[in-house]
């Protein structure tokens, strides 16, 4: 029987990510992710696992790429300042297909900025924070206990589309205490990675069937010799100097997220039937856009939220699914507008899309959304 | 037909390798193979060939990796060590060999150099130190004489340099050495040593780049490069039966510095029998 | 093993550095046109100094089984 548990954010990753199977964590000290440091080195030994503290951001996402490479389910965890230093290796994760989960629990930023406040500044970075055009999942939970199922699901992408998944928390989620009911793992759905043996030495390692994306991974050091390279190569693992090859494997990573969206976007929708206005959030955000859509609605508005919990790829055929019963957007989050561009994409000028942010370090209340909700009702009857 | 060892441990369709005519690279790059072969023909105590991992990083050197066959990753500039600390915990009982040059190593990638060192991780690194960036065309790196020259030192190098088997083992290397390209047959054998130690060993290889270092500090072609190092390095032997006179200038091949301190994946895993046993004993599941 | 040694020169792997050339004992080697040359066969004693410092795996022995 499962009993409720008080936890932190922090810690529901931690616990989450073993639950998922991961077994090697390489991390450097930060705020505000500190803790999911601390909690996997005290929990990965008790369940075979391995901690290590390493010198630098660099080498933590390195060691997590070298350990997933040989075989271990792995993850490194940080803020701002260190998922910065880590985007060249995650391009490395990207082109040579080695999953992995990284962690970073955003604070305010630009440089050291406000370490111990929130932010959701990363959300453009998580995407294009590394060089060339590369494939990005990245999912953002919204409670603790979101957090602990949601990390599951960030291990399941990354084995199954064996590339690195970003979890963009937010200070509000990782610091957050909530009674939480974890599930029995035995009812969970635990990707196992898509392995392949057979065919010996040297062989085309980077092999993928006529209609699939995902070649299946051989185990490193395990007796099937082959090579692993960042340099565009062919099927066999080596580089190559053909524009043709590097043209086709790029697209390649592309698509198998791209062409998979559908399996990989998750939203969540509430009070959404009749809404007229969609308040879009993620992570933390939706906490406050919850309350406020709750008092909206007390008030006779026809508001509802619609928060994507797959941030990269953006859910656009959700939020397009929406726009004929909707009015208006408005778009909530701890940035300068970043999600916005993607709504504004999105929507194509087809609906006005209003915009509430903040970059000073505190937290959008559900006050300030009633109040720009109301600003933008005035506009509204001023046209 | 290349010879057998060639045949047997290098990926041959990837050969003739594609370094400069003279360049040392090739005579290190075989030193590793042949050490490697050695150990794995040792009637006594021999190594499983694909417990062999090859990581390397950028630059001329790290074209190794993908000539060698055996598994290998060719990771990003610096960080082949910091991978290499990831595969070696996921695996302890891999060998995990580092190929690396000295601006990999030692510049980009110094800090995981040291730390690696300082944790005592059993990698083997095999640093080819040719004092140049030869891959970007010639510009000084970490181990460049001071007052040489190179394309960023067009008035010569005004930096000081790194002995790089000096900086592992004062980071605390448990095995710290240097060897050549002059004395490859004394060079393999300190590899193989490297291999065997079971804490983080360096082996400092001087390479020679002719193509750029050479040329642009009058030190003569390859030929000329290497007889300065037979004149120079000396096996431990030779260097220490010499008056310190003598010794002015030169410097010893060999083993450095060497200790048996606890190894790392070793120590960890104690650790996780400590937490696993007690988890049983108090009949948890260790939460 | 029983056998003879013998020297083989894979030419088109041959950059022609000379190290070969240079420190083999017995000057049986010299580089024409860019690539080594067996001069003095007579004169090898099989050391394989050559083999042990050639940068392109050029030059080596192989054991002749009689």
């Amino acid at each position: 029987m499962a009993k409720a548990v008080l936890m932190q954010g922090n810690e529901a990753a931690v616990e989450g990510a073993i639950t998922a199977g991961m077994r090697f964590f390489a991390g450097y000290p930060i705020t505000p992710s500190t803790e999911i440091a601390e909690q996997s080195a005290l929990r990965l030994p008790q369940e075979g696992g391995k901690f290590m503290q390493m010198e630098d951001e660099i080498s933590s996402i390195a060691a997590v790429l070298g350990a997933s490479a040989a075989g271990m389910k792995a993850m490194t965890a940080t803020s701002g300042p260190g998922f910065s230093l880590m985007q060249e290796n995650i391009g490395y994760g990207a082109m040579a297909e080695i999953p992995c989960v990284i962690i970073d629990v955003q604070r305010t930023g630009p440089s050291t900025g406000l370490p111990t406040s929130p932010s959701q500044g990363d959300y453009m970075q998580a995407r294009w924070g590394t060089h060339g055009d590369h494939p990005v999942i990245a999912l953002s939970p919204s409670s603790v206990l979101e957090t602990y199922t949601l990390i599951i699901r960030a291990f399941n992408l990354a084995e199954k589309y064996r590339t690195p998944v970003i979890f963009l928390m937010d200070e509000i989620v990782g610091h957050m205490r909530e009674g939480v009911v974890l599930s029995n793992p035995r009812d969970l759905i635990i990707n196992r990675r898509k392995m392949s043996f057979h065919d010996g030495a040297n062989k085309q390692c980077y092999f993928v069937p006529e209609g699939e994306y995902v070649p299946a991974m051989k185990p490193f050091g395990q007796g099937e010799r082959y090579n692993i390279t960042g340099l565009a190569h062919d099927v066999s693992g080596f580089p190559v100097n053909s524009s043709e090859i590097a043209g086709r494997l790029v697209t390649r990573l592309l698509d198998k997220v791209e062409k998979n969206a559908d399996d990989i976007c998750r939203v969540e929708e509430f009070a959404m039937d009749d809404a007229e206005i969609a308040v879009v959030c993620f992570g933390g955000t939706a906490r406050a856009v919850m309350d406020a859509v709750l008092q909206a609605r007390e008030a006779g508005k026809r508001v509802g939220m619609f928060r994507p919990i797959t941030v990269w790829p953006f859910p656009e055929k959700q939020l397009r699914a929406r726009l004929p019963q909707l009015k208006k957007i408005l778009m909530v989050e701890h940035n300068h507008g970043q999600m916005l561009l993607e709504v504004q994409r999105t929507v194509g000028g087809a609906l006005p899309v209003d915009f509430l942010g903040r970059i000073d370090g505190t937290v959008i209340s559900p006050a300030d959304i009633l109040a720009k909700l109301s600003e933008m009702e005035g506009k509204n009857h001023a046209e | 037909m290349p010879s057998d060892l060639v045949h047997l441990y290098m990926r041959i369709d990837h050969l003739p390798q594609i370094w400069c005519p003279g360049c040392g690279n090739g005579v290190i790059m075989r030193d590793v193979a042949v050490a490697i072969d050695e150990l794995i023909h040792d009637e006594e105590n021999s190594i499983n060939r694909e417990d062999i991992v090859i990581v390397s990083g950028i630059g001329c050197s790290s074209r190794a990796a993908g000539y060698l066959d055996f598994n290998s990753i060719h990771t990003t500039h610096g960080r082949a060590i910091a991978f290499a600390s990831g595969i070696k915990m996921a695996n302890p009982k891999l060998h995990v060999i580092v190929l690396t040059g000295d601006g990999d190593c030692s510049a980009i990638g110094g800090n995981h150099l040291i730390h690696a060192a300082r944790r005592n991780l059993g990698l083997t690194v095999v640093c080819f130190n040719n004092d140049i960036y030869g891959m970007t065309g010639g510009q000084y790196s970490p181990t460049t004489p001071n007052g040489d020259k190179a394309t960023t030192a067009p008035y010569g190098n005004v930096d000081r340099p790194f002995d790089i088997a000096v900086l592992a083992a004062g980071a605390g290397a448990s095995f710290s050495a240097r060897g050549d390209v002059y004395h490859a047959r004394e060079t393999i054998d300190i590899i193989k040593r490297a291999i065997r130690h079971k804490g983080f060993s360096l082996v400092d290889v001087y390479s020679i780049c002719p193509t750029y270092y050479g040329r642009k500090n009058r030190k003569g072609d390859a030929v000329e490069m290497l007889r300065w190092q037979k004149e120079n390095l000396l096996p431990t032997a030779r260097y220490y039966s010499m008056s310190e006179e003598e010794r002015a200038g030169k410097k010893q091949i060999g083993i450095l510095s060497y200790n048996d301190y606890p190894e790392y994946t070793e120590e960890y895993a104690k650790i996780i029998a400590a937490c696993r046993g007690k988890a049983k004993k108090q009949g948890g599941d260790g939460t | 093993m029983i056998g003879r040694e013998k020297l083989v020169i894979e030419t088109g792997w041959c950059k022609g550095c000379g190290i070969c050339a240079a420190f083999c004992p017995g000057q049986v080697l010299e580089i024409l046109n860019e690539k080594v040359v067996v001069k003095k066969p007579e004169k090898c004693v099989f050391c394989g100094q050559c083999e042990l410092r050639c940068p392109d795996y050029a030059i080596y022995l192989v054991n002749v089984e009689e």
